[in-house]
């Protein structure tokens, strides 16, 4: 990442400052802070920690987190994927790809198996991740007790002194209610037994994938100036009950594409009388299950 | 028939043009005159961008096609890209030849009343043209120093001191190179409140006004005016000017009844905006009075008085991206909220089904 400079406009006359930018946007600063937040967050699974998180040119809460994490750990020689909702081609998955191709000069793929680093919004995707690749989540309220305690100064003393009761009782009244936990997106992870984590919101569907994954799992919340992680191989425990365990959302029928089952489905309406396709949301898995192209490791 | 939401690259590509053509009009206005003649706006943009740059902010608003909190981004997402040399010398306001200075605690005041370039008094009639009457060259003597209000206030000691007596005149935070952590210091607080939504901080401070919060406030000084900005470069080894900035400043003066520990005295809030900004620059001289509760031992019962509250949701840029985030797909959890519905609505019917075969009627 050498300091070569972009110019994003070269219609000004000579005489007046030219608008520079730094190749992959943030200075080398920022880049170096946030890498040392990175790595407190890998020495402390779990734990949020603060930085003086940067504007990016895209609007917060569109994934700024995401991509001041993917700036300060890409380089020239990864490759990277950009998901949103499982798939490579929506709007913003699109709009945060080209704009690392542009600033960084980054490759891109939509493989994930060929992926070094993994962008994502709401989904990890189906094709088990491996040693070696890093997965980026994309983090709009970084704080799994923000909707017990709005207060900053009160979550934070919670986890310092490890007092999750809040978390259990909403958990328990759920129970008490419907007769189960009734949290199906960004359902809290305990993770290495000490800290309990939002995993972002990923249906809970895919928080099995996050335990003991061989892939480094980075979270960025830019708005709310969080980073936290999940090195390699670390227990990330989703919480529940000895006689009410934690029990993911599955659905009972396959991928109406690709035939594939256990897989997340997205509903797509098809007519104005109730009728409905269920396709999968990890779309590269899709498309190369159907054409018949591997991909290893399929779940069953 | 199922149609795959492909195509988001294309579709970008066609909204970017499209978003141009919308914007493009019969002819270009330039920078210069945006900058020129929509002076007001221009510092909007520059105190909530936090850069004091009015060419910038001027093709900011043009690229944004007049949405203020568009440029605002436009222009903070360049800020953060620029290094950071250093703190400049506190700016010595008492100093500043004001081109506007009024004070609403005394009639007359050394330096007087001078009303300046104000909306205050024009009858809001919507004007067919535009007219630019001659402005009548100054009369009488050079205009005189104009020391601050609450520095005349200081001297008999009625209002409490611009900082405290074991002051070291720490360099301040920055929030835009730190992490923000709770609760913050008054200089931190003021950084958050010059770069907050002016609206935001308009309806705080309205608040504070109408009771929740009170600290009953008087508009000891508004002023505003060009001043040098001095910076000691290491390298140098002394203060060096480099530049001037228009700024606007506001102090106002709030009652104390006074505690155990200090004597009743008149308290203060403190405003300070680029460019012309009264109205942001009094706000938040409001609100930073009201967040200062706690160092007088008054009770904290007010959204204005709570620093999380106040800090946490005064950035713009940070409300509208969250806000109009909603707009991005979220397929994923909306689907899991779907079969969640689904499943409670069954696991429903089935036990008001059973109560229902059970009923005797």
């Amino acid at each position: 990442m050498g300091g070569q400079a972009m110019t994003l406009t070269d219609q000004r006359p000579a005489s007046e400052p030219r608008i520079v930018y730094n190749e992959g946007y943030l200075d080398e600063q920022t880049k170096r802070a946030i890498r040392r937040a990175l790595l407190k967050g890998v020495a402390i699974p779990g734990f949020q920690v603060p930085f003086a998180s940067r504007e990016v040119p895209m609007p917060r809460g569109w994934g700024t987190g995401g991509v001041q994490v993917t700036a300060s750990i890409i380089g020239p020689e990864d490759l990277l994927k950009v998901i949103d909702q499982g798939a490579d081609d929506t709007t913003n998955a699109v709009s945060i790809r080209q704009f690392f191709e542009r600033v960084a000069g980054s490759a891109s793929t939509t493989h994930t198996e060929q992926a070094t680093i993994i962008q994502t919004r709401h989904r990890i995707p189906e094709t088990p991740l491996a040693a070696g690749q890093t997965i980026v989540y994309q983090v709009p309220i970084p704080e799994p007790l923000r909707f017990l305690e709005p207060r900053e100064t009160e979550t934070r003393r919670l986890h310092a002194l490890e007092e999750y009761g809040l978390m259990y009782v909403k958990l328990y009244e759920d129970i008490a209610r419907y007769g189960h936990i009734a949290k199906t997106y960004d359902y809290p992870v305990r993770v290495n037994g000490r800290y309990i984590m939002a995993p972002s919101p990923i249906p809970s569907f895919d928080n099995p994938k996050m335990h003991m994954s061989p892939a480094l799992q980075l979270f960025g919340a830019g708005r709310e100036k969080r980073i936290y992680a999940v090195p390699p191989f670390t227990s990330v425990e989703s919480l529940g009950f000895e006689d009410h365990p934690f029990e993911p959302q599955s659905f009972e029928r396959p991928c109406q594409i690709c035939g594939s089952e256990g897989v997340y489905l997205d509903e797509v309406i098809t007519d104005d009388a109730g009728g409905a396709m269920f396709v999968c949301s990890d779309t590269d898995y899709c498309a190369r299950t159907s054409s018949g192209t591997s991909t290893e490791g399929a779940p069953q | 028939m199922y149609v795959a939401v492909k195509g988001g690259e294309k579709a970008i590509e066609n909204a970017h043009a499209l978003l141009a053509k919308r914007g493009s009009g019969q002819e270009r206005v330039t920078a210069q005159q945006i900058s020129e003649q929509m002076g007001v706006l221009v510092s909007r943009v520059m105190n909530e961008g936090s850069l004091y740059d009015p060419e910038l902010a001027a093709k900011a608003l043009l690229q944004a096609q007049g949405d203020v909190l568009e440029a605002i981004t436009l222009l903070r997402s360049y800020r953060t890209t620029l290094p950071r040399f250093g703190v400049t010398a506190a700016l010595d306001t008492g100093a500043l030849p004001p081109e506007r200075r009024i004070s609403a605690t005394f009639k007359d005041i050394p330096g007087g009343q001078q009303l300046g370039a104000t909306f205050d008094y024009t009858h809001r009639l919507l004007a067919e043209e535009l007219h630019t009457p001659e402005v009548p060259a100054a009369q009488g003597e050079a205009a005189e120093a104009m020391p601050r209000v609450t520095d005349l206030l200081g001297r008999s000691a009625l209002v409490e001191p611009d900082h405290p007596q074991d002051w070291a005149d720490p360099e301040p935070g920055d929030l835009t190179r730190e992490p923000a952590t709770f609760p913050m210091s008054r200089a931190e607080r003021l950084q958050a409140l010059a770069r907050g939504d002016e609206g935001f901080l308009l309806s705080l401070g309205y608040s504070t006004q109408r009771g929740f919060g009170n600290t009953h406030p008087f508009a000891g000084e508004v002023r505003i005016g060009e001043i040098e900005v001095l910076f000691e470069a290491p390298e140098i080894g002394h203060e060096v000017p480099i530049g001037r900035i228009e700024v606007t400043e506001c102090q106002m003066v709030n009652q104390f009844v006074g505690s155990a520990e200090k004597p009743p005295q008149f308290t203060r809030g403190y405003g300070l905006s680029f460019g012309r900004a009264e109205r942001k620059a009094m706000s938040m001289a409001l609100v930073d009075r009201a967040l200062r509760a706690a160092e007088f031992g008054e009770r904290a019962v007010s959204p204005a008085q709570d620093e999380e509250f106040v800090i946490s949701h005064c950035d713009n840029v940070q409300a509208t991206g969250f806000v109009e985030h909603l707009k991005l797909p979220h397929y994923v959890d909306f689907q899991a909220e779907l079969v969640l519905l689904r499943q409670l609505g069954a696991e429903f019917g089935q036990s008001t089904d059973g109560r229902a075969s059970n009923d005797p009627d």
